[in-house]
């Protein structure tokens, strides 16, 4: 180490950093790309509602990853910015003179100024009680939007029309595709600024705020200011994806500010990786997926979700981006080659196992829900008798039968994994050695 | 006075209900440093064994049981799952109950429905306790009153006459110097985990058929409960019972005062048109504000006292 920062001193050499761009250039390319390769409505739907995730759950890791601020009360933010959207978009409609384009910004504005006001409150404490507060605030806003249905539109919500005021390059927006070359646009831009963010001053405070409050204390910074700048900036981008889903979605209800939204939020980021920066946008591509097609895949969609968060905090506390990122590093090394047959015998023997445990899954839901419709039903082309044991036991053995080779498997991935760590440490010593 | 007095003993008893939910809660915090996401949802697991063991033992059985296999599973999480993220920190211990959360809830929705079920109070408690100026109080009221200060009384007993609650008194502050001493203390974490859920149970039990048993039940009680814990001071048994009481007694008198700004003005002789600023905020009537109250009362709190009403830590 000491070699290294005495010829810091000597020479300093800023490259361009050709990674960084390449990878930048590659996200521009695929926000650019994918609509074209899938270009069915349902896919247009899909990418515009995962733009708009990615940056509500990239605003959220802000807190989460970088600041370590655990909360329970995002959608306020993002649901405000989506409600002041919705009505300037109806101003616009009566002839506000605004492009649409930058309704989004000022729903953002508008996020950033609510959390002025009740991010102070709110970042007074940091840790578990911050996560009770935005809890709390979180339903005081619930709650509220129910009192005042002038503002949020009641039961029905406040609905708008997109295609409306000047048009900006002859753009009205009203096709979906329009749409969601807007809300890339967008992203591309707001995961920037984010990913700037963490570079800045402020951003590298944040992780000290998050590491070790005392000593940042002590070094003399205010730790509650750092965290209510943050805070604020974090709504902020929660309010522009608010707008942008205004946009998207000409309605806005009073679900949007609901601690199920926030909690929505939460799981994925989590999900998709608190630690690292590109791990909320893997989080958000999951969120829409599950919503949309696992929902309608089974009924039991909650259930899974739940069960998979629970093993990723246990076992994988960071996420799909670590998990990634570890097999990155493997195969930098070059030892996935001798993983894969590993891999491919997990990834069997969970199937067969999870097969199991979702058969007899739907077979309760469905004595559960559509018992009226008899007891058989259909799961994966085989029919079941939610009724008959042969189905309860058939669906039983293959679950077991699953678990015990996955056990076998995963024990001696464990070896084989431990193993190649060690290799990796000798290699990194060796090469440490040869410098 | 018919209204206060009626109001006053249901706001009690809802506040002494409250109360057997938080202190569970605040006791897990103060020992673990876990804020329990999942306490509620072991409150409605609590109201279904309690629903289910009723259907077929009875109630007086279920009262005992229940909140013991709500409890047992409690202490089986902790063990099982909550023990292993420990060495992670406390925001994946928080994540964790928060996703047992999700999980209960869709649970108890695959097992009994998605609609409430028919938990009714027992026969021999059906029916009124008294008459006060005309108007019934029911027997039942009473006795959710008296389970929970018999609890009470014996959580304290527990807690500072046995060895048992000293050893946890004492792991509760210096947890290292505890198990230097001999003292397994991850099990007296389990224990509590597991005694904490199974007072949630309890109430789960008892307030299940005064209410209604249904699976939002959890969500609509786990909000209120945390803002007992920090308006009481975190990590305060005495200010959770204090802020349950007040959050009980504020709660049910709101709710049944149908006073608004705008009518108390009228009264006073000032009108107030459609066209006065804020008119939504004069014309809302309290009982309509009454779900936001606990909400309101924590922000106040932390605005002006922020260690809570009897809270001795600032953190």
């Amino acid at each position: 180490m000491a070699r290294t920062t005495k010829r810091a001193d000597v020479y300093v050499f800023k490259p361009v950093n050709v990674g960084r761009i390449i990878l930048w250039s590659l996200y521009a390319l695929i926000l650019i790309v994918v609509p074209l390769i899938f270009d069915s409505s349902l896919s247009q739907t899909l990418l515009s509602q995962m733009g708009i995730a990615i940056i509500v759950c990239l605003s959220y890791n802000m807190l989460l990853g970088q600041g370590g601020m655990l909360s329970f009360g995002h959608a306020v933010y993002s649901g405000m910015g989506a409600f002041l959207a919705i009505h300037t978009l109806n101003r616009v409609t009566d002839g506000l003179a605004l492009p649409v384009s930058l309704i989004p910004v000022l729903g953002g504005l508008a996020s950033a100024a609510v959390a002025v006001v009740l991010g102070w409150v709110t970042t007074k404490k940091a840790a578990t009680p911050f996560a009770m507060i935005t809890l709390g605030v979180g339903e005081l806003v619930w709650a509220m939007a129910l009192m005042f249905p002038e503002f949020f539109g009641g039961e029905g919500g406040v609905s708008g029309n997109r295609v409306a005021g000047s048009k900006v390059f002859g753009l009205t927006y009203g096709p979906q595709i329009q749409l969601y070359y807007l809300i890339a646009v967008y992203t591309f831009i707001c995961t920037a600024l984010m990913y700037a963010f963490t570079r800045t001053p402020l951003g590298r405070m944040l992780n000290a705020v998050r590491d070790n409050p005392e000593r940042v204390e002590f070094v003399g910074y205010n730790t509650q200011v750092v965290r209510y700048i943050a805070f604020v900036i974090a709504a902020f981008f929660a309010g522009i994806s608010g707008g942008l889903a205004a946009l998207n979605f000409e309605i806005v209800t009073s679900e949007v500010v609901s601690g199920y939204r926030s909690g929505a939020y939460l799981l994925f980021t989590f999900l998709g990786g608190a630690t690292f920066f590109f791990g909320p946008i893997l989080g958000g591509i999951l969120m829409v997926l599950a919503f949309v097609l696992l929902s309608e895949f089974t009924k039991a969609w909650l259930l899974y979700l739940g069960l998979i968060f629970l093993l990723m905090v246990v076992y994988a506390p960071g996420g799909v981006a670590s998990l990634i990122m570890m097999n990155l590093r493997l195969a930098m090394f070059g030892f996935l080659r001798k993983l894969w047959v590993s891999y491919l015998a997990l990834f069997a023997t969970a199937l067969v196992a999870l097969c199991g445990a979702a058969a007899m899954v739907e077979m309760v839901y469905h004595l559960q829900l559509n018992l009226a419709l008899g007891p058989e039903l259909v799961f994966m082309g085989a029919s079941l008798n939610a009724k008959g044991l042969n189905s309860w036991f058939g669906a039983a053995f293959v679950m077991f039968t699953g678990l015990g080779l996955f056990e076998l498997c995963r024990r001696q991935f464990v070896r084989d994994w431990g193993d190649i760590q060690e290799d990796i440490e000798k290699e990194i010593k060796r090469r440490e050695a040869a410098l | 006075m018919e209204f206060f007095t009626i109001s006053l003993l249901n706001g009690i008893s809802y506040g002494l209900l409250l109360f057997m939910l938080s202190s569970g809660l605040t006791l897990i915090f103060s020992m673990m440093g876990v804020l329990n996401f999942a306490h509620a949802s072991f409150y409605m697991l609590g109201a279904y064994f309690g629903y289910q063991v009723t259907e077929w033992l009875g109630f007086w059985p279920a009262l005992v049981l229940a909140p013991l296999l709500v409890g047992s599973l409690g202490a089986l999480f902790e063990r099982f799952v909550l023990r292993r993220v420990h060495k992670f920190g406390h925001v994946p211990e928080l994540l964790i109950t928060f996703g047992m959360s999700y999980i209960i809830l869709e649970l108890v929705q695959l097992v009994w429905g998605r609609s409430s079920v028919d938990y009714r109070v027992p026969q021999a408690l059906d029916g009124p306790l008294f008459t006060l100026f005309g108007t019934q109080f029911p027997m039942y009221r009473a006795f959710m009153m008296a389970v929970a200060l018999a609890m009470l009384v014996a959580l304290w007993l527990l807690l500072t006459r046995t060895r048992i609650g000293l050893v946890i008194q004492a792991a509760l502050t210096h947890p290292e110097m505890t198990e230097a001493l001999g003292h397994n203390v991850p099990r007296v974490f389990m224990l509590v985990f597991g005694g904490g859920c199974a007072l949630a149970g309890l109430a789960g039990v008892i307030g299940g058929n005064a209410f209604v048993t249904e699976p939002s039940m959890a969500v609509s009680v786990g909000g209120i409960i945390f803002v007992v814990v920090v308006v009481g001071g975190m990590g305060s048994l005495a200010g959770a019972f204090l802020a349950s009481l007040l959050i009980g007694l504020t709660q049910t008198f709101a709710v049944g005062l149908d006073v608004s700004a705008l009518s108390t003005l009228g009264s006073l002789g000032v009108t107030l048109t459609e066209h006065t600023p804020g008119y939504a905020l004069w014309k809302l009537k309290l009982s309509q504000v009454a779900p936001i109250l606990p909400y309101l009362f924590l922000v106040l709190m932390l605005i002006f006292r922020p260690r809570g009403l009897l809270g001795t830590r600032e953190d």
